[in-house]
């Protein structure tokens, strides 16, 4: 740990990537993550990795799938209409089994959309954006220190658990500076070696990287593995924040940018006698649904706020079922909410 | 206690840039601090703006319903921002370009000629600074001492150091001219 | 004379760097003489321990069994895009970027030219067939004007559907590679031509001399509907009218 430093949430992400070990990261511009980028392209180099501007996303997350058969750490970041793009790829990963890293500072959508923050890409990043039967570990950071210690721990699961694994930013989170701890760089000749990585058959047998097999029992063997790999995912790596939910009558479910903005509404609800908590998902896949299945035997209401129509909303229903009332409340497009709009919201529910 | 300041206006007027220094000196004060600007397009020749939030242990949103400052560099900032300002709080406009009055009764005016203080400064470019200067002595939000170490930390980070004399004076010029009205 | 069997020396043999699994490509396919001269190449230049095999979307997607070298099996289009990751993640690593002409010449025509323009210092086998082997025989950017595909069933348009694309021409104008040819294994001096040229391409990248492409004009009996001795007679007499074989950058 060094001393604080002011920095944009983009470059956070990127000198966290860095100080993880990635080797190897391959993008194409766009914004609202361009200066992601701009901070691989300057650093990259000059540690003696590598930084390739690709020629599409669909290049940059092949590239990845290189890199990372290798068994480098390996990184790849865009925004939205980008991480369409690299649907193909992550299915690919995800199929051999290949650690990567991906970055979406999600913007407003569909298509071309417009480049304020949003959240309208949880349902592609938590439930499978690409074919087959498959999840990715999802982080979803809340402020800018935080987007730097996910992505530390972003490299670190994926190696675990052989997966690729995405920050779910936002254009806000991207854009926005703070005081950081940059955490101490990963020597990463003490990681485990990936004894699977095609590093060149030397002394054993050939490695292969492959997501494929014509023979059915054979692929559905491969797929029970992965799923085998999710559940225990879901078992040991759920993550999660609750804030003033002791007391809570109401509770706002909100994560990311969305959740660092409910922080202020719990101090004005709390001005005003409502008794407001938080319950804010880290993992967006494995979504905490335990945690809120608990918690909300004791609220009256838990009320989703998300920058989007309503995506994280369904998890939040699968997890509070009847138990709770559970009102929804987002805006789209880019809008963000402001902490006004969202005690408005807490207010109708509030008794 | 949380302050928050909204400094607006036209793309090349520094607006970005000075409130990146607010936050620096905020950091270096010790203080939780968020600064989230305009970005995109909307900055290319169009207005621009970015919001400072400042807080004693941590700052919750970054975006603001109601700042209790607004640093007015032109008047379609003024016309945008000024209804949101928190009521008690504090505005600074460049005078050289908004001849308006000031509607709300309840806010703390501070009227710097930016465009002639800049002029007698020496550079036009420097009116950020003036601005910054204006609203760090109408405030006392920070020292102006850790704003100008923050700022030539900056422009030296930048390759920039021999810009740092010039905002200097131009810090100093507009925490002169302006009145201290908490 | 009576032969004496311990005194004969053994000049021909499998190469060591393929394994036994038997061959998935139809009777006829010269996709079978190509991976032979790969494996003798790789014994000769001594690499097998530092080769990545690259089995991209297509016939030779099982291209990873035939190799005792590591392989990596990839999206379509995608070949020259991980062989990319793969070569900057370990420059040490000897890359084979194996790949046919809808993988080349369609789907991947921006990873191909974009990875030929940087000069990877990689090696690219492109198979012309003219065909979609691996999905029953539709056209493909290569299919000559008037071929009668499964989707250009009264031929190749080329109102329609566009000319063949002589896409080892379009790499020839980039600044970076440094060895681009055409070469087919329709005859004897040809299969010793395209050992030569493949030979070279894996040189140059031992060499870190950059990106060399060979592609290699070959036949597909079974989509072609044709005899295989008949197909190679069709490439020598026609397909090579459309591509010229021969070298068309050597900058080694």
């Amino acid at each position: 740990m060094g001393e604080k430093v002011l920095m944009r949430g983009n470059e956070v992400i990127a000198e966290a990537a860095i100080r993880a070990g990635c080797q190897c990261y391959f993008a194409y511009p766009i914004t609202p993550q361009a200066e992601l980028l701009e901070h691989m392209a300057e650093n990259m180099p000059r540690l003696g990795r590598t930084f390739v501007q690709a020629e599409s996303e669909l290049a940059a997350i092949s590239m990845v799938y290189g890199a990372a058969s290798v068994g480098v750490r390996t990184m790849t970041s865009s925004s939205s209409p980008g991480i369409s793009l690299k649907q193909e790829g992550i299915s690919y990963l995800a199929g051999s089994s290949l650690p990567a890293v991906i970055v979406n500072v999600v913007r407003g959508g569909p298509g071309l959309g417009d480049i304020a923050p949003s959240q309208c890409d949880y349902f592609q990043a938590t439930k499978g954006g690409g074919h087959g039967d498959y999840h990715m570990i999802v982080l979803g950071p809340s402020t800018v220190p935080e987007a730097g210690t996910l992505t530390m721990l972003a490299f670190d699961l994926a190696d675990k658990y052989r997966t690729p694994v995405m920050i779910l930013a936002d254009g806000m989170l991207g854009q926005m500076m703070e005081p950081v701890d940059l955490p101490d760089p990963v020597d990463i000749t003490t990681l485990p070696k990936k004894e699977w990585a095609t590093t060149g058959a030397k002394g054993r047998d050939p490695n292969i990287i492959l997501s494929f097999d014509l023979d059915p029992e054979v692929l559905k063997q491969m797929n029970l593995e992965l799923q085998r790999r999710y559940r225990k995912i879901e078992r040991d790596e759920v993550r999660y924040e609750e804030a003033q939910t002791e007391d809570a009558q109401i509770v706002i479910a909100a994560y990311g940018t969305t959740a660092r903005i409910a922080k202020t509404v719990l101090r004005m609800a709390r001005d005003e006698g409502i008794k407001l908590g938080l319950f804010r998902p880290i993992t967006l896949w494995p979504f905490p649904y335990e945690a809120l299945k608990k918690l909300s035997q004791r609220v009256q209401t838990v009320l989703t706020v998300e920058m989007s129509a309503g995506q994280m909303w369904e998890d939040v229903r699968l997890a509070v079922a009847e138990r709770a009332d559970t009102p929804f409340y987002g805006e789209m497009g880019g809008v963000v909410p402001t902490p006004r709009g969202i005690l408005n919201e807490v207010k109708k529910y509030a008794h | 206690m949380e302050r928050s300041v909204v400094i607006a206006g036209f793309g090349g007027q520094g607006v970005i840039l000075a409130g990146k220094i607010l936050a620096q000196a905020a950091m270096d004060s010790g203080l939780a601090v968020t600064w989230l600007p305009s970005y995109g397009p909307e900055m290319r020749g169009g207005t621009a703006n970015c919001t400072v939030v400042m807080a004693q242990e941590s700052v919750g949103s970054p975006i603001v319903d109601e700042p209790t400052a607004l640093i007015a560099m032109n008047l379609p900032s003024l016309d945008k921002f000024e209804r949101t300002v928190a009521s008690g709080g504090a505005i600074i406009v460049n005078s050289s370009l908004i001849d308006r009055d000031i509607e709300r009764e309840d806010l703390a005016v501070t009227k710097l000629p930016l465009n002639d203080l800049g002029a007698s400064v020496g550079n036009m470019r420097a009116i950020n600074m003036i601005a910054l200067g204006g609203y760090l002595k109408a405030t006392g939000a920070v020292t102006l001492e850790v704003v100008k170490d923050a700022m030539a930390h900056m422009l030296e980070k930048g390759g920039k150091s021999k810009f740092i004399q010039l905002n200097v004076k131009a810090l100093d010029a507009g925490y002169n001219a302006a009145q201290f009205r908490p | 004379m009576p032969t004496d069997l311990d005194n004969m020396v053994k000049v021909f043999s499998r190469p060591k760097s393929l394994t036994d699994v038997r061959s998935t490509y139809c009777p006829g396919c010269q996709h079978g003489i190509l991976t032979r001269i790969i494996g003798q190449t790789i014994d000769e230049l001594e690499i097998a321990e530092r080769t990545v095999i690259i089995a991209p979307v297509g016939c030779s997607v099982f291209a990873y069994l035939w190799y005792r070298c590591d392989a990596v099996q990839v999206a379509h289009g995608r070949a020259s895009a991980v062989a990319t990751g793969i070569k900057r993640a370990d420059p040490k690593l000897i890359v084979l970027s194996y790949q046919g002409d809808g993988d080349f010449a369609s789907i991947g025509t921006a990873e191909s030219i974009h990875a030929a323009n940087r000069g990877e210092n990689i090696t690219v086998i492109f198979v012309n067939n003219q065909v979609y082997g691996m999905t029953g025989g539709e056209m493909a950017p290569t299919s000559l004007v008037g071929q009668k595909t499964t989707t250009t069933p009264g031929g190749r348009d080329a109102a329609l559907f566009g000319y063949p694309i002589r896409f080892s021409e379009m790499i020839a104008q980039l600044d970076a590679p440094v060895y681009v040819t055409r070469q087919a294994l329709y005859d004897t001096k040809r299969i010793i031509d395209t050992t030569k040229a493949i030979k070279k391409a894996f040189t140059n990248q031992v060499e870190g001399k950059g990106y060399s492409l060979v592609e290699v004009l070959s036949t597909c009996p079974t989509n072609w509907h044709m005899k295989p001795v008949e197909a190679s007679k069709h490439i020598a007499d026609v397909v090579t009218k459309v591509y010229p074989l021969g070298d068309l950058v050597d900058r080694g």
